[in-house]
This record gives structure tokens, sequence and C-alpha cells, in this order.
């Protein structure tokens, strides 16, 4: 597992995906942070116009990084040699998320500027950003599972991005007020779900430095969800 | 126990199609089957049952004994495959896409650079060891795969294709390589080249939609008085010559 997790790892970085990656995610969350997140004007010293943007910049970038998992492995034939090695299939799965989460957390280490600025600036709750931070990898977590188990189903990288794209989306605005309005006005039953199923919503209480049991539990159970449904996904269609 | 392959009614069906009807054969320490087909004929899909990577719809297989469907992994560890096409990830170097599956397979530090290198050296590929595997040519492929399904030396053997693409010399290489390796070892190899059954295999198998038509030495059936071009032709075409 581990083996299959530092060559994916070393692959995001033998290739240029990983650079454009990590640069258009630092230059993104910067240039967001201080113009439309007003950084400076807010007078306060705290990251949160930052995590305010991250899970929206994650909803595009993270389904870049996980449309070609097995889309690719596919596409050259590698997925049969991985799979005939002798490893269990569910390790080569975990593997691969592992990589790509390990990844999402270097792009965010790399935006420590941020939080020299605001330590250099003023005095703020560190405490909050850690879990801002956690929360944001949680977040990364959440949409790459769900963009890997939906990389398995098709050989074609673009319907991987497109659909992964869709599929963050509606775990990103299902806690939203458009929706959760809408669902309460209209089918009241599914609006409590909504707020539920919430990547958004759960999200926000890490970036008051709120880190409940409730909200991990629900992070873990989204991500060991979506694995187990790429590992039964690949187990019907990993010779197509 | 002398046979290290069984086949044992293995069967594939995708949908109506039925890909590989009851197959059965048995390979000994010893032997090199030459497994022959038309293409579509079943050869790969019974290939990847046997490396574990479909799984079969009826029927199943072992490889030293360990199931295919049962034991996976404990099959997988006993067996080198070469898949079809000889995949590989073309941004990794030789030496790295070695280690990796050295490192899958268990091997670590002093052992893994000494498996790595004996692999390399049997395949002539130390030349280009540290070269990315997408800048090399399809002749170099061909032997980085097989490189990968001969690090851990295993008693099991199956390789779909493994001169496909290579030139002369190069074929000749790996005859030669895989007539050395057979006396330990239980070798499956896919070809369309029928000389190159009669130069490396010891039993010929000639698959043909979906079924085993022969299952004999190629000697035998060069006996017909015909070549073994001629005895393929009859078999999978129904053709009388």
């Amino acid at each position: 597992m581990i083996s299959v997790a530092r060559r994916e790892l070393a692959g995001y970085f033998a290739t240029p995906v990983a650079y454009v990656f990590i640069v258009i995610f630092l230059v993104m969350t910067g240039a967001l942070t201080f113009t439309l997140g007003n950084f400076f004007a807010r007078g306060q010293a705290d990251l949160n116009p930052f995590f305010g943007f991250v899970p929206w910049l994650f909803l595009f970038l993270v389904p870049a990084l996980t449309m070609r998992l097995w889309a690719e492995e596919r596409r050259l034939g590698t997925i049969e040699l991985l799979l005939t090695l002798p490893i269990a299939q569910w390790q080569a799965v975990v593997g691969k998320f592992l990589a790509a989460w390990a990844f999402c957390g270097i792009a965010l280490m790399l935006t420590f500027p941020l939080w020299l600025t605001v330590n250099y600036l003023g005095e703020p709750d560190n405490g909050v950003i850690l879990a801002g931070y956690a929360g944001c990898l949680l977040v990364a977590g959440a949409y790459l599972a769900l963009g890997a188990a939906i990389s398995a189903l098709t050989k074609n990288q673009v319907v991987a991005f497109v659909l992964a794209v869709a599929g963050c989306f509606i775990f990103a605005a299902a806690g939203s007020p458009v929706v959760t309005n809408f669902l309460s006005t209209n089918i009241p039953q599914l609006a409590d779900l909504a707020r539920a199923v919430s990547v958004a919503d759960r999200f926000s209480g890490f970036t008051r430095g709120v880190v409940s049991a409730r909200d991990v539990v629900f992070f873990a159970s989204f991500i060991g969800f979506w694995l187990f449904v790429n590992n039964v996904v690949l187990d019907h269609r990993k010779a197509d | 126990m002398s046979a290290l392959i069984e086949i044992d009614r293995l069967t594939k069906r995708f949908g109506s199609f039925v890909a590989v009807d009851d197959v059965s054969f048995s390979v000994a320490r010893g032997e090199v089957v030459g497994f022959l087909g038309p293409n579509g004929a079943g050869k790969s899909t019974t290939m990847r049952m046997l490396a574990g990577f479909m799984a079969p719809t009826t029927g199943t297989a072992r490889i030293c004994g360990f199931d295919v469907v049962e034991a996976p992994v404990k099959a997988k560890r006993q067996l080198g495959f070469l898949p079809e096409g000889a995949p590989t990830y073309p941004e990794m170097t030789v030496s790295a896409f070695l280690a990796f599956t050295g490192r899958i397979r268990g091997y670590r530090g002093a052992e893994l650079t000494r498996r790595v290198g004996r692999a390399m050296e049997r395949t002539q590929l130390e030349g280009v060891r540290l070269q990315p595997i997408e800048t090399l040519s399809k002749g170099f492929k061909r032997r980085v795969g097989l490189a990968q399904a001969l690090l851990h030396e295993p008693p099991v053997l199956v390789l779909d294709e493994p001169t496909d693409g290579l030139d002369p010399n190069q074929k000749h290489e790996v005859r030669t390589l895989i007539r050395e390796m057979a006396p330990e070892k239980a070798i499956i190899i896919s070809t369309h080249i029928l000389e190159e059954v009669g130069a490396v295999c010891t039993r010929a198998i000639i698959i043909a939609r979906g079924k085993v038509v022969v299952d004999a030495p190629p000697s035998v059936l060069e006996q017909t008085g015909r070549s073994l071009e001629e005895v393929f032709r009859i078999l999978t075409t129904g053709a009388a010559a």
C-alpha cells in the first residue's frame, strides 16, 4: 500500500501536473484572499477569507487530480499490471487515494506564507487556523474519494473530470441557503438530509475552530464510503 | 505435486458471449506451453483469469496449489505475469519502475538492489536503467515488462506475447532466456508466431472460439505431415487443406 502511494506521489512530481496544480492553487488562494477576501480591509488577524475560498477551489482542482487516477491506468493498460501484483485490490485503491491526499496536503502546506503574514500583522488564534487547515484537508479527502470512485467508472478523463466536478458540487452546495430554502418549502423531508451531507456545512465548523467528533466522523465515513464504492466499481469495470 | 499451474474448467462469459469455454489443462515444472489461437479466441482472457486480473464466471485455476479466486495474493506471489502489450508507467525510469514492483513484492534495501540489477542484467537493460520508459523503443519496453515478471524469480511465468514487436536478435535473446529458465519453471507463452512454438515450447495448446482444440507437443503436430501453420489453419477455421 505504501509502495503504491510512494510511486503515485513520485508520479505527480514527474509530470507537469503537480507543478501546475500547486502554482494555480497558490496563485488563486493568494489572489482571492487579498482581493475578494478583503484580507487587509477586514482588519482582523485570521485566515477566514482564505478558508472560505479553499473548498471552492478544491471543487475544480481536486477533480483535475482524480480524473487520471484510474482512467489513466486503464488507458495505459497498467491497471492489468498493478492488479496482478501481489496486493489486494483495496490496497491499490487506498494507496492511490493516500498519495493524492498527501499531495493536497503538500499544496496546503505551501500556503504557509499566508500564515506567516497574519502572524506578523497581528496575533491570530493559531488553534483556529490549525483547525481550518485540518478542515481543508478533510474536504480535499472527501472530494478525492468521490472523484477517484468516478474515475474508476470511465476510461475518458474529460468525462471523469466533469462528473467529479458535478458530484463534488452537489455535496458542496447541498447545505447552502439557496438549496435548503428551496427544499424546505418544497420537499421538507430532504432539507435536513441535504444539510447533513453537505461538505461545506461540515467544514464551516472547522473555520470557527470547532473540531467536533461528529464532523470528523462524517468526513471519515464519507471518504470510507467512496473508497468502498471505488473498490466495487473496479471489480466490475476493470477489464473494460 | 508436479503441476505448478492447474486450470480447472475455466469459463468466462461477457453477456451472452462465451470468451473462454470450459478450458482445463495443467502445466508441470519444466514445461513451456505455447498458447496459440487466432485473435479473439480467448488467449488473453484465459491468461488474465490465471493472473487474477479477471474473475472467472465459473471454474478456477491454481498456481502452485493456491487458488486464484480464493487466495489471490498468495497465487500472485508465485507468478510472473507479462500483460498483453507489456504496459509500464511511461514517466518512470527503468530502475525506478523495477524497484517499485520489487518493493510491492516485499524486497527492501540491498536485496531489492540486487534483484533489480539481476533482472536488468538478464533482459539487457543496464544501458538504459536511468532513462524514462517513455523514451525507449518498443523492444526495450517489452523487455522492461519481462524484467518485471522475472524480478522475483517466480516458479510460474505467464507471458502474453513476449516477443511481439522485437527485432530478430531480440527475439532470439528472449527465446534463449526462456529456454534457460525452463527447467525450474512452468511457463505459458501466448504467441502468433508459429515458429516460436517449435523453437521454445515443449507443448502446444491451440484454442479457438474459447475451446481447447489441440494439446500436444509441437513435434507430434508436425508428424501429421503438415506444417504447424497448416495444422493451425485447419483447426481454427475448420477449413480442410
